[in-house]
């Protein structure tokens, strides 16, 4: 105990002294967080700063092991570097796909090579990374995929497209699911491939949603080309690698969005009382909305308390079932319903779309509220959890 | 305060879940169903359960007790839960013995206490009237002063045990605030009649006609009640969440065997989703449950927010597991030859007791100040 009680009190001094002011107390940093990457080009270059101290400190990657540039840090320790950073509102020091997804793959399915070569360019910011699963004709059907890799010496040559690329656009790498056996089994003739993606066979189309602008894009390959050195596991393995990346993919999903997350800084009822007449008693004043947000905070303590519950269990050694599923269901369709809801409470001032006569924050939730219709499509249909709950937890036949 | 069974509780389940597979199936609660028991449960039963230390989970070893708490309790009526097993818990150990621990009144306490960690006594709370709904102060029955003790009047109904109680913790108005006093089963002006409610669990009307109680017999005023309620109310989810395992346990053994069109129903991706709903929902119960339970031992400040998790939780989740699963079951999940339809019987009565979760909606609100 009184070894964490010192390095809560080293970390709390090193932020003080490291962490720029202009980051803190939730202002002055981008919308999405500090990205890194080659086209990393920050309005706020205090942003650069926080980036590069943090990855020096090993806190970009706070629990990977300190030979890759990770901080090597015990969950406790982690658990109380992260109350610091929120006790001084400051932002992460870098965040992405990089550390959330394709790290903890090469952690887990990584070569000594493959884990030394780009390890350390994540930690350190130096490469952003996007994701190339879903394509035109495979999203929730993902091993019906069709994007071709075909070797060629040393080489595999990539023909195809992948869609729903996030930020591919800022992207300097993509990790991508790539057919190189088209006569196996579908799920059998998959690799998982890492790809440079600074070379003319790879184009990239953002593509604007219903919510105006987004991260998301299109990615084509032409002749694309990747050395055979950067399959992870091993050539048409890649179905294994990418189930273990969808459970990466899920909790980082149920964590983000689950308990009382969705970028909400007002509390519901704070919100009702901005839009709602003034009540004597200090109620929501209207009964039926009151009793809404009762219901919505009800289910998002439930939730958390189950998230808890299964870190507890995992904890106390307990092998983590198939409950990620749940977890995406739950966490993702409880986030939307809590955005349908800051709509009706903001009432008509949720119908803005831009310019004048509206707050910035309430065109930001019209446009949030949109975004998160994608929530129960994105990382694997509400309806695909559901089958894998039924199939695996509750063993109901095909 | 982790939310895990330690190696204890993982013991007195298993000890729980094997006495109510040899000893309590469902079938038992039917059979005392079929010949309209006069009891309503099994004495012998309810010793034995007392004997391997049930009804003194929660309570002081002076009195015979195991000085257990909440964390331990829930596991056990998690099991019973399953089984229906009408045996009197929830009056005698959660709501009796609750109010009897609290009380300053150490000399009923005492009494009262060791009879009932011994299995020797049912004890029952009248606090709910035909117009108070879940408003615990919201009564008509009046204790007029008489000398140094009181004369008590009015009807309470649907008294859980009270038709076989040994003695009966009345709530009733005195000098502006609530009472609660302790009266014999055999008290002078004392009138019980039983009440057939539709989960065939024993509930009575219980009258009182100026019936004369003295000083001692005040176990705590409406604070006290409160807590209790609030206490009783977990011990309830924890049964409900034991039932609507069950429900889906059956539901999920009917899915797996039952052919439509030459295929089991199970494959229906119409059903499956909704099982997957039903299993998500009781995953949370799970942890509302346990939360709550472990906040209660621990004295945590925000206990009584939790308890209103848990309940609003359970309450829909067990009437969502029920209905759920006699449409599972489709025709035969009518008839009353299928158990589903107990658990759905059940779990309504359970919904109604202690607040629903629009009850408990509005409670979180009111605590959470807005």
């Amino acid at each position: 105990m009184a070894e964490l009680d010192d390095y809560r009190a080293d970390t709390r001094s090193w932020l003080d002294e490291n962490c720029p002011q202009s980051l803190r107390a939730g202002g002055g940093g981008s919308l999405y967080g500090i990205t890194g990457g080659k086209k990393f080009n920050p309005k706020n270059p205090d942003e650069r700063v926080w980036l590069e101290r943090g990855a020096e400190k090993g806190l970009t990657a706070p629990t990977w092991p300190t030979e890759y540039g990770g901080g090597g840090l015990s969950k406790e320790q982690n658990k109380i570097l992260l109350q610091c950073m929120r006790e001084l509102k400051t932002p992460p020091p870098l965040v992405g796909f990089g550390l959330t997804m394709i790290g903890p793959t090469l952690l887990q399915y990584g070569n000594d090579a493959q884990k030394a070569e780009h390890l350390p360019n994540i930690v350190q910011g130096k490469i952003r990374w996007c994701q190339g699963y879903s394509e035109p004709g495979a999203g929730s059907d993902l091993a019906g995929l069709q994007c071709r890799a075909v070797e060629d010496g040393d080489e595999y040559v990539i023909n195809g497209s992948k869609i729903w690329t996030s930020n591919a656009d800022e992207a300097d790498w993509i990790f991508c699911l790539v057919r190189t056996d088209p006569d196996a089994k579908k799920q059998e003739g998959i690799t998982f491939l890492l790809i440079d993606m600074e070379q003319p066979g790879v184009t990239v189309r953002p593509i604007p949603l219903i919510s105006g602008s987004s991260p998301f894009c299109e990615t084509f390959f032409d002749d694309a080309r990747a050395h055979q050195r950067n399959v992870i596991h091993k050539k048409n393995a890649g179905w294994t690698v990418a189930k273990a990346l969808l459970g990466h993919e899920r909790t980082m999903i149920a964590d983000a969005f689950g308990v009382g997350g969705g970028g909400s800084r007002l509390s519901l009822a704070d919100r009702a009382r901005k839009y709602l007449p003034e009540s004597a008693d200090g109620r929501v004043s209207d009964a039926a909305l009151r009793s809404e947000i009762a219901q919505m905070e009800i289910d998002s303590k439930a939730f958390g308390l189950t998230v808890q519950r299964s870190k507890d269990a995992a904890k106390a050694g307990h092998q983590p079932g198939p409950e990620s599923s749940m977890f995406k269901v739950y966490g993702t369709e409880l986030n939307m319903a809590r955005h349908e809801l800051m709509v009706r409470i903001a009432g008509p001032q949720a119908l803005g779309w831009e310019g004048e006569g509206f707050e910035d924050e309430e065109l930001q939730l019209t446009r949030d509220w949109l975004r998160t219709r994608g929530n129960s499509i994105e990382g694997g249909t509400s309806e695909v959890q559901r089958n894998i709950i039924a199939k695996r937890v509750l063993g109901l036949p095909d | 305060m982790d939310l895990v069974l330690t190696e204890d509780q993982e013991f007195i389940r298993k000890t729980a879940a094997d006495f109510v597979e040899e000893k309590s199936p469902v079938s038992r609660f039917r059979e005392l169903r079929d010949k309209q028991d006069a009891t309503g449960f099994s004495r012998e039963l309810w010793k034995e359960m007392a004997d391997l230390g049930w009804a003194g989970i929660p309570y002081a070893e002076d009195v015979g007790g195991a000085d257990m708490g909440f964390a331990e309790l829930a596991v056990v009526l998690e099991e019973l839960g399953r089984a229906l097993a009408p045996e009197p818990f929830l009056s005698t150990v959660l709501l009796a013995g609750q109010a009897l621990a609290l009380s300053g009144n150490q000399a009923l306490a005492k009494e009262w206490l060791t009879k009932i960690c011994a299995g020797e006594a049912v004890l029952a709370v009248a606090y709910q009237e035909a117009r108070s709904r879940y408003d615990l102060d919201a009564i008509e029955t009046q204790a007029v002063k008489d000398g140094t003790g009181f004369k008590l009047s009015g009807e309470k109904v649907q008294v859980l045990d009270g038709h076989v109680a040994d003695a009966i913790l009345v709530s009733a108005k005195a000098d502006g605030g609530v009472k609660l006093f302790l009266v014999p089963a055999g008290a002078a002006g004392l009138t019980i009649t039983r009440q057939a409610r539709l989960d065939d669990r024993n509930a009575a009307l219980v009258a009182l006609d100026g019936v004369s109680v003295g000083a001692d017999a005040v176990v705590g005023d409406g604070a006290l009640l409160a807590n209790v309620v609030d206490r009783a109310t977990v011990g309830l989810c924890a049964e409900m969440l034991g039932g609507m395992q069950q429900a889906l346990d059956l539901s999920l053994e009917y899915l797996k065997t039952r052919k439509q069109f030459d295929v089991v129903i199970g494959s229906f991706q119409a059903l499956k989703h909704r099982a997957a709903d039903v299993f998500i929902e009781i995953e949370l119960c799970k942890s509302a449950v346990m939360a709550a339970a472990r906040a209660i031992d621990a004295g945590a400040p925000d206990t009584a927010k939790l308890v209103s998790v848990a309940k609003a939780k359970c309450s829909d989740a067990y009437v969502l597991a029920t209905n759920e699963g006699v449409q599972f079951f489709g025709g035969v999940g009518m008839t009353d030859e299928y158990d589903i339809g107990f658990y759905m019987k059940r779990a309504r009565a359970a919904e109604l007791s202690f607040g629903d979760a629009a009850f408990h909606r509005d409670r979180w609100a009111t605590l959470s100040g807005y």
